[in-house]
C-alpha cells in the first residue's frame, strides 16, 4: 500500500501505471547495463577466447582466468602490489582531491557573484563563461605549458613569474581548476539563481554582508548542486590522461592510474585483453564516491525556506 | 612496503596542505575584505568574489582562445600569415562538407535524446523502489574510463564474415533473428547513429543525475498542494513540476550540445574518422596533434566557436525572459 | 594571488618530490663489480649525481628492458637515467616541446616528426662523438633518416623488419604447400589455397586514430619491389607523384593481392578488423598468411610455439622485379636531444655504440624482439631465432634497405590521407585514381 502513495506523489509517474513504469525503468536499466557486461565477462577470459568468440560463451563454456586482473595489478614484470597500480591509484587520488575541491569552491563564489551581486555587464560576463566552454582543451595546451615554464612578459617586463609547477602535482591541479570552471559556473549559477529571494534580502536585512550570505545561506543550500557537479569533476579528473600527461609526466612519482592502464597497451597493441581488466580496476572509487554523494540528492532540503 | 609509505605519504601531506592553505586564505580574504563597508562594499566583495575565477579563466583559456584565433590566419607552423588560406580550404574540400553535415546531425540528436532520456529516467526513477541501485547502473558508463568504453562498444558492434564465430553482440542478435549481420561501423549512413548511441549511453547519466537533483528540489508541499487541488499525471508534470525544473533542463541541454560538439574520442577509437563518421572536433585533434597543421586545426577551433553562437543567443534570451517573469 | 600561493606551494612540493630522489637512489643497489671499458666501452666522463631523462613511445614490458640495459652505463658513469613511455607520444611531444618542458631526449620513431622537432628550433644538433660512431656503424640512408636539411641530428636506435610474411608451419605441412621464394609463386600458392576454398592473406587495418597505417606498408613494400630504391626515395620527396603511372601500377599490384575477394574474402572487413586481430586464426587455418612487420610476435597469446616448425613463424617477402635485390623496409627510432648539457651528450654518444646495442639485445631474454641496424653488432648477439632472421636481411649490405614512407612523408599525407584515403579505398571501393589524386591534392605546399 505505501508504495502506491509514494507513487501517487510523483507527478511523472502517474502518467502510467506504477508497474508499467517500473518495468519500462528496469528494461531501460538492463538495456544500459548489458555492453558493460559483455566487458565485465571478457575481462575473465583469456587473449585467444576475446578475440575469437563472443563474451556470452562464458556462459556455455566457462573457461575462466584472473590472468587480466593480474596483469594490471602486479604488472608484467613485478609481483608485489606496490610496484604494480598501487602507486598510481595514490597519485589519483591525490590528483582528483584537490582538482574538485578548488574548482568547486571557486565557481561557487563566481556563480554567487554574478547571479546576486548584480553589476552592470554581469549578465555578459555570465554568456562569456558560458561560451568559453567551448574552447578545446587542446587548444589550451602549449600557452598554459609556456606559461608553467616561462611566465608571461610584456616587452621585457614580467607579468607573472615562471611558476615552475610543470611537473608537480599543482602543475595539474591548476590547468584542471581552469579547465573545469566554464561548466562549474555555468551549472552552479542556474542553481544558485533559483535560490529564494527573501532569504538573501531578510539576510541583508539582519545586516549580514555578501561573505556571511554566501557562507551560511548560499552554500549550505547549494549542497545538492555542489555535489552533483562534483561527482562529474571528479569523473572527468579521474578518467583524465591528456591534462596528465601535458602538464606532469608518465612517471611513478605524479602520473594516475589512467596513465599506468593506457601503457598495458604495449608499444603494438598487444596487451589489449588488459584493458578489460583495467576498466573495472578503476571504476570501483568513482562508483564509491557516486554512492556517498548520492545521498545528498534528497528531497526537501529547500523546503519550508520557499515563500 | 616501507618505501610505498615514504613515497606516498607525501603526496596526501601536499594535498592536505594545499586544501588547507586554500580554504585559510579563502577565509581571511572574506574576513579582511567583509570589514570594507559602505560604498567600497560591492566593488570589493565583487572583485573577491568573482577575481579568482577571472585570473583562473583568463590565463587558461581566454589567452588560448585568442590565440586559437590569430594561428587561424596562420600556416601550418604559425609563422607567416596566410589570410583566410585555412578557411577557403575548409570550405572547398568535399571531405569536410561531410564532416560539417556530421557534426550538424551530431549537435541536432544527441542532445535533445540525451536530456529527453535523461528526464524521463529521472521521473519515473524518483521514488521508485531501489531507485539507487537502477540509478548507479544507469550512471555506470560515466564512470567508466573512455578507454573501457571503446572496448565494451567494440564487444557490440564488431563484425566477422558470416563464416566465422561473431564476436560482436549486435550481430549475434541480428542473426539469432534470422537476418544477415553487416558489417555495422562500415554501413553509412547507419554507423554515424551508432556512435550517437554510444554518446547517448555515457551522458543520459549526466543529465539524468543533475535532473533528478532539480526534481527533488522542487518543494514537496508544492506538489502536494497541487495534488490536492485535484493535479495529476501528466497535468502535474505540464503545469507545475516541468516548469519549475525547466531552467534545469535547458541547462542540461545546452551542456550536452557543447558537449557533443567537443567530443572526438568515440569517433576517434571506433572509427578514427573513417567510413564517413568523422566530426569537426576529430578533425581538428588529426590536423593539431598528428598532421601538425596548426592553422587548419585552429580555423576549425573557429568554427567550433561559431557552431555555439546560436545556442548562446537562445540562453541569453531564455534567461532574459525568466529575469522579466521573476 | 591564488596563482602566487600555488606556485609556493609548489616549492614546497619540489622539496619533497627531491627528498625522495635522492632517497631513492642511495636505496638502490651499486653494482661495482662490473668491468666498465668491456660492458660500455671507454671515454665517458664521470658525472654523479646527473640525470637525464627520455621521453618515447615505447611502453613495457619493453621499457623496463630499456632501463635494465641502461643500468650499467648508470654505474659506470653516475649518469642517471629517467625513462618515460606514452602510447600519446607522437601528440604531447609536440606540446611538450613548444611549451617549454622538453625532455633531455626523446626517441622518435617518425623521420618527419623529427623535422617538425627541428623546425621548432628547440632540437640541438648530436655530438661530434656520435656522428663519429654513426658515420662508422650505420648505412648512409640510416644516416640520412635522422638528418634534417643537411645537419645529423639524431642517432638511431632499434630497427625492425616490415618485409614478413607470417604463416603456419603446421598447416603448410598438414596442406603440403611450400614457402614461396618469388611474387608469382606466392601468388600462385594463394591460388592454390583459393582453390582450396581457404583464405590465403589475413588482414586488418584497423588502428584506431592511426586506422589505415598497414595498408600503407602494403603499398610500400610493392612500390619499392617493382621501382626500386630510388623511385621510393622521390615518392617521398614527392618528386614521383601518387598519380604517377609507376605508383598507379604499384596500387593495382596491391589491388590484386590484398584487395583481392578471391584471396582475403570480405574486402571490406580489413579496413574494421583491428592490425593486432588480423592474423590471429593463423595458428588454426581460418586464414593462411599475414604480411605484417617482425614485431608482430607479440601477438600470439602465451604458449604459443612461434618457430621454423611450429604454430607460426614467417618468411621473407618476395621480391617482384629481378633487378631490385633483395628489397627490405624496415622502420626505427632515432634519439634526438634538446639539451647540450655533458650529460646528455655522453649518454648520446653511448647510444651510437655496439656495445649499447648488445647490452639492449641482452635483455630482450629468449623472447628478442629487439633489433639494430648497427653493423658493429654481430649476428650471434641475437638469440632469437626470428631475430636473427629479420636481422640477417637489416645487417645484409647487398639489400635493398628503405625507410618506412608513410613516416618519412609529411605528416599531413603520411599521418593523414594516405591513412584515410587507403582506407577509403578499402572500406568504399574508392577509385585508385581518385585516392592517388586525393592524396596529392593534401601535399603540403613548402
Amino acid at each position: 500500500m505505501s508504495t502506491v502513495k509514494i507513487a501517487d506523489a510523483n507527478p511523472g509517474r502517474k502518467l502510467f501505471s506504477t508497474k508499467f513504469a517500473t518495468s519500462v525503468v528496469w528494461i531501460i536499466t538492463v538495456f544500459w547495463t548489458v555492453p558493460t557486461f559483455g566487458l565485465f565477462a571478457s575481462s575473465f577470459r583469456n587473449k585467444q577466447d576475446i578475440f575469437l568468440s563472443g563474451w556470452w560463451n562464458i556462459f556455455v563454456a566457462p573457461n575462466l582466468t584472473l590472468g587480466n586482473y593480474r596483469a594490471v595489478l602486479f604488472g608484467s614484470s613485478s609481483s608485489t602490489l606496490s610496484d604494480g597500480v598501487l602507486p598510481y591509484l595514490m597519485n589519483s587520488i591525490v590528483i582528483t582531491i584537490p582538482a574538485v575541491i578548488f574548482p568547486v569552491m571557486i565557481a561557487t563564489m563566481a556563480a554567487y557573484c554574478l547571479a546576486w551581486v548584480k553589476f552592470k555587464g554581469s549578465d555578459a560576463l555570465f554568456f562569456f563563461i558560458f561560451a568559453l566552454q567551448v574552447v578545446p582543451i587542446q587548444m589550451s595546451l602549449v600557452p598554459l605549458l609556456q606559461l608553467f615554464t616561462g611566465g608571461a612578459h610584456i616587452g621585457g617586463v614580467t607579468i607573472i613569474p615562471k611558476l615552475g609547477i610543470a611537473g608537480e602535482f599543482a602543475g595539474i591541479w591548476l590547468p584542471h581548476t581552469m579547465f573545469a570552471l566554464p561548466l562549474a559556473i555555468y551549472l552552479l549559477h542556474n542553481f544558485i539563481a533559483s535560490l529564494p529571494r527573501d532569504l538573501m534580502e531578510a539576510a541583508h536585512v539582519d545586516g549580514a554582508n555578501h561573505f556571511k550570505v554566501f557562507r551560511q545561506i548560499v552554500i549550505p543550500l547549494s549542497i545538492p548542486a555542489i555535489a552533483a557537479f562534483a561527482i562529474f569533476q571528479f569523473l572527468w579528473v579521474w578518467n583524465d590522461l591528456l591534462v596528465a600527461l601535458t602538464f606532469a609526466s608518465g612517471t611513478e612519482e605524479v602520473a594516475p592510474i589512467n596513465v599506468k592502464l593506457a601503457s598495458l597497451v604495449g608499444q603494438w597493441g598487444s596487451g589489449w585483453e588488459t584493458l578489460t581488466a583495467g576498466a573495472f580496476v578503476t571504476i570501483a572509487i568513482p562508483l564509491l564516491v557516486f554512492f556517498s554523494l548520492q545521498r545528498f540528492f534528497v528531497r526537501g532540503l529547500l523546503a519550508g525556506s520557499v515563500k | 612496503m616501507n618505501s610505498f609509505f615514504s613515497t606516498n605519504l607525501p603526496k596526501f601531506g601536499q594535498v592536505i596542505i594545499a586544501i588547507a592553505g586554500f580554504f585559510a586564505v579563502l577565509l581571511l580574504i572574506f574576513y579582511i575584505a567583509g570589514k570594507a563597508n559602505g560604498r567600497k562594499q560591492r566593488p570589493i566583495a565583487i572583485i573577491t568574489l568573482l577575481g579568482p575565477a577571472m585570473v583562473l579563466l583568463f590565463a587558461g583559456l581566454i589567452i588560448p582562445a585568442i590565440q586559437t584565433i590569430l594561428f587561424s590566419f596562420k600556416d601550418a607552423n604559425s609563422v607567416k600569415f596566410i589570410g583566410f588560406r585555412n578557411y577557403a580550404w575548409l570550405f572547398n574540400n568535399a571531405d569536410m562538407r561531410k564532416v560539417f553535415f556530421n557534426t550538424m546531425l551530431w549537435i541536432v540528436i544527441t542532445p535533445f535524446a540525451t536530456t529527453a532520456l535523461g528526464l524521463f529516467l529521472a521521473i519515473m526513477l524518483d521514488r521508485m523502489k531501489r531507485e539507487s541501485l537502477a540509478k548507479s547502473l544507469l550512471f555506470m558508463p560515466m564512470a567508466i574510463s573512455f578507454v573501457g568504453a571503446s572496448v565494451i562498444w567494440k564487444f557490440v558492434y564488431d563484425y566477422a564474415v558470416p563464416s566465422k564465430p561473431q564476436t560482436g553482440l549486435l550481430s549475434t542478435i541480428v542473426r539469432s533473428l534470422g537476418f544477415a549481420p553487416s558489417n555495422w561501423i562500415l554501413t553509412q549512413p547507419l554507423n554515424t547513429f551508432l556512435l550517437m548511441i554510444i554518446f547517448i549511453w555515457v551522458q543520459t547519466g549526466f543529465a539524468m543525475v543533475i535532473l533528478s537533483a532539480a526534481i527533488k528540489a522542487v518543494p514537496a508541499d508544492i506538489v502536494e498542494a497541487s495534488a490536492l487541488d485535484g493535479a495529476f499525471g501528466w497535468r502535474l508534470f505540464r503545469w507545475i513540476t516541468f516548469p519549475m525544473v525547466r531552467s534545469t533542463f535547458i541547462v542540461v541541454l545546452a551542456t550536452m550540445l557543447v558537449t557533443s560538439l567537443k567530443l572526438f574520442d568515440i569517433v576517434r577509437t571506433m572509427t578514427g574518422g573513417n567510413f564517413g563518421t568523422s566530426v569537426i572536433s576529430n578533425e581538428m585533434y588529426s590536423e593539431v596533434f598528428v598532421r601538425f597543421d596548426t592553422g587548419r586545426g585552429s580555423a576549425l577551433a573557429v568554427i567550433l566557436f561559431v557552431f555555439v553562437t546560436p545556442i548562446l543567443v537562445y540562453n541569453i534570451r531564455n534567461l532574459r525572459r525568466e529575469r522579466t517573469i521573476a | 594571488m591564488i596563482v602566487r600561493r600555488k606556485g609556493l606551494l609548489a616549492y614546497v612540493g619540489v622539496g619533497i618530490v627531491s627528498l625522495l630522489a635522492t632517497f631513492i637512489t642511495t636505496v638502490a643497489p651499486a653494482d661495482a663489480a662490473i668491468n666498465c671499458n668491456k660492458v660500455i666501452g671507454s671515454g665517458y666522463a664521470q658525472l654523479k649525481g646527473k640525470t637525464v631523462t627520455m621521453f618515447t613511445s615505447i611502453l613495457d614490458p619493453e621499457l623496463s628492458k630499456y632501463q635494465k640495459a641502461l643500468a650499467s652505463f648508470t654505474t659506470c658513469t653516475g649518469i642517471k637515467v629517467k625513462m618515460e613511455g606514452s602510447n600519446q607520444f607522437e601528440a604531447l611531444l609536440p606540446v611538450r616541446v613548444k611549451g617549454g618542458n622538453a625532455p633531455d631526449i626523446a626517441i622518435i620513431p617518425q623521420p618527419g616528426l623529427l623535422a617538425q622537432m627541428v623546425a621548432t628550433g628547440k632540437a640541438v644538433v648530436a655530438p661530434a662523438k656520435t656522428l663519429a660512431n654513426v658515420n662508422k656503424y650505420w648505412s648512409a640512408g640510416w644516416k640520412g633518416y635522422g638528418s634534417v636539411k643537411g645537419k645529423f641530428y639524431a642517432s638511431p636506435n632499434s630497427a625492425n623488419m616490415k618485409s614478413l610474411v607470417w604463416y603456419s608451419p603446421k598447416q603448410f605441412a598438414k596442406a603440403g604447400y611450400s614457402v614461396p621464394t618469388t611474387w608469382n609463386q606466392m601468388i600462385a600458392l594463394a591460388d592454390k589455397m583459393a582453390a582450396a576454398s581457404q583464405t590465403a592473406f589475413c588482414g586488418g587495418i584497423g588502428s584506431g586514430g592511426a586506422t589505415g597505417w598497414p595498408a600503407t606498408d602494403w603499398l610500400e613494400e610493392v612500390v619499392v619491389r617493382q621501382f626500386g630504391a630510388k623511385v621510393y626515395a622521390d615518392w617521398i620527396s614527392h618528386k614521383v607523384k601518387f598519380s604517377d603511372p609507376k605508383i598507379i601500377a604499384a596500387m593495382n599490384t596491391v589491388s590484386n593481392w590484398m584487395k583481392n575477394p578471391k584471396y582475403v574474402g570480405d574486402v571490406k572487413a580489413i579496413a574494421t578488423t583491428t592490425f593486432q586481430s588480423a592474423g590471429l586464426g593463423i595458428p588454426s587455418g581460418s586464414c593462411m598468411m599475414l604480411q605484417q612487420a617482425s614485431f608482430y610476435a607479440a601477438q600470439y597469446p602465451a604458449g604459443t610455439d612461434v618457430s621454423k616448425n611450429g604454430d607460426v613463424w614467417a618468411f621473407y617477402l618476395p621480391a617482384i622485379s629481378p633487378s631490385v635485390k633483395t628489397p627490405v623496409e624496415g622502420g626505427g627510432e632515432f634519439f634526438a636531444a634538446f639539451s647540450k648539457r655533458p650529460e646528455v651528450q655522453e649518454l648520446q654518444n653511448y647510444l651510437s655504440t655496439p656495445q649499447w646495442a648488445i647490452n639492449r639485445i641482452a635483455t630482450a631474454g629468449p623472447g628478442g624482439g629487439w633489433l639494430s641496424a648497427n653493423s658493429g653488432v654481430p649476428l650471434s648477439a641475437y638469440k632469437n631465432p626470428l631475430d636473427q632472421l629479420s636481422a640477417k636481411y637489416l645487417a645484409d649490405k647487398k639489400s635493398t634497405f628503405v625507410f618506412d614512407a608513410s613516416d618519412a612523408m609529411p605528416a599531413a599525407v603520411g599521418a593523414g590521407t594516405e591513412w584515410t584515403q587507403l582506407t577509403s579505398w578499402f572500406a568504399d571501393g574508392k577509385s585508385t585514381a581518385d585516392v592517388a589524386k586525393a592524396i596529392d591534392d593534401s601535399w603540403p605546399a613548402s
